[in-house]
């Protein structure tokens, strides 16, 4: 028997994943011993305060540049930036979840798998006290989340994925109304995601196996051996290439690139529109986050081996994306399909090997998060007496009823459409450039190309918007209570921003590209 | 030919030379700005705003002259500072800015003055003077600029008001058709200007005059041709000179004092001032002064043969100002101490031109607005002091000694017969044979109108005087139209010497002719010209148009040109536009539409892709990871390989 060694810890580092996952621990305590009434309160606070403290603490360790947990767990400036964007997304997204304004009661159940239009179903949909199961499993994937984009070796990689994922596929179940359509959802994700994670996990394998035979080396999957295995490693390529594409369908499948991008649609659409926004914004940082890490630091020594092979799925995922927009009529999958393309424009930016390439995408990442989640905001207020009206067809005349809250979400289509002075034109250009500068031409053609098609869409929603009469069946926009216009206007202050003034965070961002090997 | 300008201190006066271009500037705002409420006394401001520049602009004026170095700077701030391209908005204040403002402002408020009681039964009459005042601060930026973009900034400035001021009573449709006539043979002129700066830019990196002027000595003779060429463009639009003089006499539908100050006096000497300004650069290039003398000798000829076809007043006026404008391009053409000499006759028309247009316009007052000389008449007996002071300026303009005309456009005859080979024949001929068409066509103006029988349509009873406040400016223009030009060609040239590059050393070449008999045939030409003229209209003329021979047909037709204009500009113009149209419909938009239609089609088939059931998805998962992992292993077979 060998004796086990556990490893050092460095709590401090480690403390913003620690802190939310301690919260959704204390988390489910509450839901089992505070009185039912305050309940949403002491929820809500909980997990802001949580969220807050983790962001303190990213703050705080902010020049650590270290590998703790082993192998575990790198702290470096990739992992700080995207954790403290996962974590500010994240807030904006806990505001969206906590208004109870736009609906009595909040828009969830607690049970995600009650079957559905069954009596307990209904009775749970028709309860007057809103339900509070959400906070703690959005705690948990947030945490999972941190561990995402920290994780130095593919197992605790795998782990991270299945920690943020599970709670999100229960999450997606939980809308109050339209049942059904929300679990069928949260059924094809789950299915989709655990056939992904086996790809993933099965590339693990053979990475682990491609590792054996280092000569005076152990085999592994953290990202130093795997690097030192991609060149000094005796074993058969065909082992690090087919493992490295099993990785990478695993992870384009969470980053919803095409041709996995599948689920994308039918989950956005029937999910809870925070949740939605949720997804849309941390998901994303957290698949990129995740990309940026194995391809930068494991596979790098194998860059001009997959960078035309991702190439081709950045532009596949592009033109998927930005096609398939032009003929939604649902806001909802519309922005599904915006978020695709714009996984295939986050991938150019992984595939510029530069430190600008690098800050750039992160950039992009914090910048689409904050304006996507202001769209969802915004989606959640345009109801009628059955809860949102996502038909585009309701939308026409918005402009008429409600000229403000139509002129934010013209606003953010425009950020979505890349015109100068918002922050869609500074991402794009923040990404497309370092991709020119490191002969990836081609790949920018293909995302100014099809940026093109996609503005018809959201143009064609600001037409409807503005230039439509306002028919009898427009749905007004229910005016916000303090946290959904709160988080509204963070994102789309944070759009203008980001649009007219990026030198701060692209400096922070540069700043925080390297990561520690 | 490196050379260091010296300029003075700005102190003083000198150093509020802005407030010139200021004072009319704010007039023209609080004008537009204060609408009916300033409709009382609106026009007082307005004369009082040039009468404040003009009392400032002689003040400044003869502090210059006390100053060794001649030459003000007045950098106020950067305008444009854009990479290695900077613009000040700077103003220069040398002797030859300094007579242009004089001009602007003298001449300027004379006729504000006129212009008074001119329109005092107009309902536009502040608005009138708010553009008045308008165009008096874009002239005077337009001289005072010292640099390409300062000038082009009061070119376009002028423009504007010009055309304002042509189509004021824009509820005419002709006065409505010649403003835009007006403004699109600008545009073409303007278009040359605009990129003859683009190419000092690219090829000096700057604009400013005297920087401008000592690196046009490394650029290629090439490069100097074109720059020159596209500014004498720009000034051939701005100067009504051929090929772009066809809207200036259209521009008559204006009010008179407009067609006196913008389309005789000023604005239309800005080509001459352009020229003479940049004169480093237009000698440098010999053929570019063959050229800009070509441009002059032909379109004085033009003048002065289709003017003595016209019957309107005012645009026998007009080809006559285009037909004196010629003669001075012809001087700035010729170069050396000829440009000074094109100077002093700039400023001696100004005189004496606005002179005959503020008294056209007083017969027109008192005539209820008629302005065909075949239904004047007599009216010397009835207008006395429109009749003298016209007087003065007939004689100043034919050349007739010692009326200004004589000493301001006899030495460019000389000139002309001065050039080495055999165009002295050629342009000193063209001179002189414009002098004496011009005798003879202002003096059919001068006799049709006031002497013989009476030919006045039926309803004017008593032509009467104008009041004191048009003629007192019609007194003293005649007093410069009568001592200005002994005056100024005596003082400018020297005066303007401190000018780079103007006045100075006169005539290294021996004129073919001696000065003594080209004066002497100059003046006999004058006198049969006119004496020709009189004899032909002393006893009136028809009323009806006459069947005429071919050369008066074409001249009553302009000389076809502007049959040449339609045939050369319009025409095709109209066609190409017609088939860019045709393209944009057909071949743009259905290329737009095609694609847009291939993008939505392709969108409809793809959307059925996305069935909703799980087993497809996960189908299409296992196919695409099949796809991605075959990729990866075929790029793995090249790096076996």
């Amino acid at each position: 028997m060998t004796e086990l060694k556990l490893p050092s810890l460095d709590y401090a580092a480690l403390a913003p994943i620690l802190i939310m996952l301690g919260a959704a621990l204390v988390g489910v305590l509450v839901e089992a011993f505070v009185p039912r009434r305050s309940r949403h309160v002491v929820q809500l606070t909980l997990a802001l305060l949580a969220v807050l403290a983790a962001l303190t603490m990213v703050v705080l360790n902010a020049d650590d540049r270290l590998i703790t947990a082993g192998q575990a767990i790198s702290v470096d400036g990739p992992t700080l930036f995207l954790q403290g964007a996962i974590l500010v997304l994240a807030a904006m997204a806990l505001l969206l979840i906590g208004d109870r304004s736009v609906e009595r009661g909040g828009a969830f159940v607690a049970q995600a798998a009650v079957t559905a239009e069954s009596a307990d179903d209904r009775r749970q949909a028709e309860g007057r006290n809103g339900l509070t199961e959400i906070y703690p499993l959005t705690t948990f994937a947030i945490g999972g989340m941190l561990i995402f984009v920290a994780a130095n070796d593919l197992l605790t990689m795998f782990i991270a994925l299945e920690v943020f994922s599970l709670p999100l596929y229960l999450l997606c179940a939980l809308a109050r109304r339209r049942r059904l359509l929300s679990q069928e959802a949260a059924m094809k994700y789950f299915l989709l995601g655990a056939y992904a994670s086996a790809f993933f996990l099965f590339g693990v394998a053979l990475i682990y196996g491609f590792t054996s035979g280092i000569p005076g080396r152990g085999a592994g999957v953290d990202f130093s051996t795997i690097n030192a295995a991609v060149t000094e490693s005796p074993t058969s390529p065909v082992l690090l290439f087919a493992g490295m594409a099993l990785l990478a369908i695993g992870l384009l499948f969470k980053a919803a690139a095409a041709p996995f991008h599948v689920w994308t649609p039918d989950v956005y659409q029937g999910a809870p529109t925070p949740v939605t926004g949720f997804m849309a914004a941390c998901t994303k940082v957290a698949a990129f986050g995740a990309l940026l890490r194995v391809f930068h630091v494991a596979f790098a020594g194998a860059a001009w081996d997959f960078t035309p092979v991702l190439g081709a799925v950045a532009v596949l995922t592009m033109l998927v994306g930005a096609v398939l927009a032009v003929t939604q009529t649902d806001i909802k999958r519309l922005l599904a399909y915006s978020s695709i393309a714009n996984a295939g424009y986050l991938l150019v930016g992984v595939l510029s090997p530069s430190r600008d390439g690098l800050s750039g995408t992160m950039f992009y990442l914090v910048a689409y998060g904050f304006s996507v989640l202001a769209a969802f905001a915004v989606v959640t207020l345009v109801r009628d007496a059955d809860g949102e009206a996502t038909h585009l067809s309701r939308w026409a005349g918005l402009g008429r009823r409600s000229p403000f809250y139509a002129g934010l979400f013209t606003f953010i289509l425009l950020a979505f459409a890349g015109i100068p002075l918002t922050s869609g034109f500074t991402s794009k250009f923040a990404i497309f450039g370092p991709a020119l500068d490191g002969g990836q031409a081609w790949l920018v053609i293909a995302g100014v190309l099809t940026s093109m098609v996609l503005a018809f869409p959201y143009l064609r929603v600001v037409v409807m918007m503005w230039l439509s009469e306002p028919g009898e069946s427009t749905p007004t926009v229910t005016v916000p209570g303090g946290l959904t216009s709160a988080a509204l206007m963070i994102g789309v202050l944070a759009t203008l921003v980001l649009g007219v003034a990026p030198a701060p965070l692209l400096d922070l961002a540069t700043g925080a590209a390297d990561f520690v090997r | 030919m490196e050379e260091t300008v010296h300029y003075a201190e700005a102190t003083g006066l000198l150093g509020s030379v802005w407030l010139l271009v200021a004072i009319p500037l704010v007039s023209a705002a609080v004008l537009l700005l204060l609408g009916r409420r300033a409709d009382r006394w609106g026009h007082w401001l307005g004369v009082a705003a040039i009468g404040a520049a003009f009392v400032l602009g002689l003040s400044s004026f003869f502090q210059l002259r006390g100053l060794e170095n001649k030459s003000v700077e007045l950098s106020l701030w950067d305008f444009i500072a854009v990479g290695d391209l900077r613009v000040d908005f700077g103003l220069l204040f040398d002797p030859l800015a300094a007579v242009f403002v004089l001009l602007i402002t003298g001449v300027g408020f004379l006729i504000h003055l006129y212009a008074v009681e001119y329109m005092a039964h107009d309902a536009g009459r502040r608005r009138f003077f708010a553009y008045f005042n308008l165009f008096v601060a874009a002239m005077l930026l337009l001289v005072l600029g010292n640099n390409y973009v300062m000038l082009y900034f009061g070119w376009e400035g002028v423009g504007l008001a010009s055309y304002l001021l042509i189509s004021f009573w824009y509820g005419r449709p002709s006065a409505a058709t010649a403003g835009k006539k007006a403004f699109l043979m600008n545009r073409v002129g303007d278009a040359g200007l605009a990129i003859g700066i683009f190419i000092m830019f690219a090829t000096l990196g700057t604009t400013q005059y005297d920087e401008v002027f000592n690196g046009v000595g490394a650029l290629t003779g090439a490069t100097v041709l074109v720059l020159g060429l596209l500014l004498l463009l720009g000034a051939a639009g701005k100067s009504g000179q051929f090929p772009l003089q066809a809207w200036l006499p259209d521009a008559m539908e204006g009010p008179t004092p407009v067609s006196a100050l913008i389309h005789a006096a000023t604005m239309v000497t800005a080509g001459v001032y352009l020229i003479a300004r940049s004169n480093p650069i237009f000698s440098a290039n010999s053929t570019l002064q063959l050229v800009v003398v070509s441009v002059g000798a032909l379109t004085l000829l033009m003048g002065c043969i289709i003017g003595a076809a016209k019957d309107d007043i005012k645009r026998v006026l007009a080809w006559s100002t285009v037909s004196q404008i010629g003669y001075m391009f012809l001087g700035v053409g010729l170069g050396g101490g000829a440009y000074a000499l094109a100077i002093v006759h700039l400023l001696a028309h100004g005189f004496f031109k606005a002179n005959m247009f503020l008294g056209a316009g007083s017969v027109m007052h008192g005539m209820k607005d008629q302005v065909d000389i075949r239904r004047f008449g007599g009216l010397s007996k009835h207008m006395k002091i429109t009749w003298l002071t016209f007087m003065m300026g007939w004689l100043a303009i034919i050349g007739m000694f010692p009326f200004s005309g004589f000493f301001s456009k006899e030495p460019i005859i000389v000139a002309a017969f001065e050039r080495e080979d055999w165009t002295a024949w050629l342009f000193g001929g063209a001179a002189l044979l414009g002098a004496g068409l011009t005798a003879f066509y202002m003096t059919r103006l001068f006799v049709l109108t006031f002497h013989g029988p009476k030919r006045w349509t039926e309803d004017i009873e008593h032509p009467h005087e104008s009041p004191a406040l048009m003629t007192i400016p019609l007194v003293l223009l005649a007093v410069g139209s009568v001592g200005a030009g002994f005056l100024l060609s005596t003082s400018v040239p020297d005066w303007l010497t401190a000018t780079a590059g103007l006045g100075g050393e006169h005539a290294e070449h021996e004129a073919v002719l001696s000065h003594a008999v080209i004066t002497v045939l100059s003046l006999l030409v004058t006198v049969l010209g006119a004496g020709l003229a009189w004899f032909l209209f002393r006893a009136g003329t028809a009323t009806a148009p006459q069947p005429a021979g071919v050369l008066v047909t074409a001249a009553r037709r302009n000389l076809y040109t502007d049959a040449v204009n339609e045939a050369v500009f319009e025409k095709p113009g109209i066609f190409l536009t017609r088939a860019l149209v045709y393209l944009d419909n057909r071949g743009v938009d259905g290329l737009v539409n095609g694609l847009a239609a291939a993008v939505g089609g392709g969108s409809g088939r793809l959307r059925r892709l996305q069935t909703g059931f799980v087993r497809s998805y996960a189908t299409s998962i296992l196919a695409g990871a099949l796809l991605v992992m075959a990729a990866f292993l075929a790029v793995q077979a090249g790096w076996l390989a």
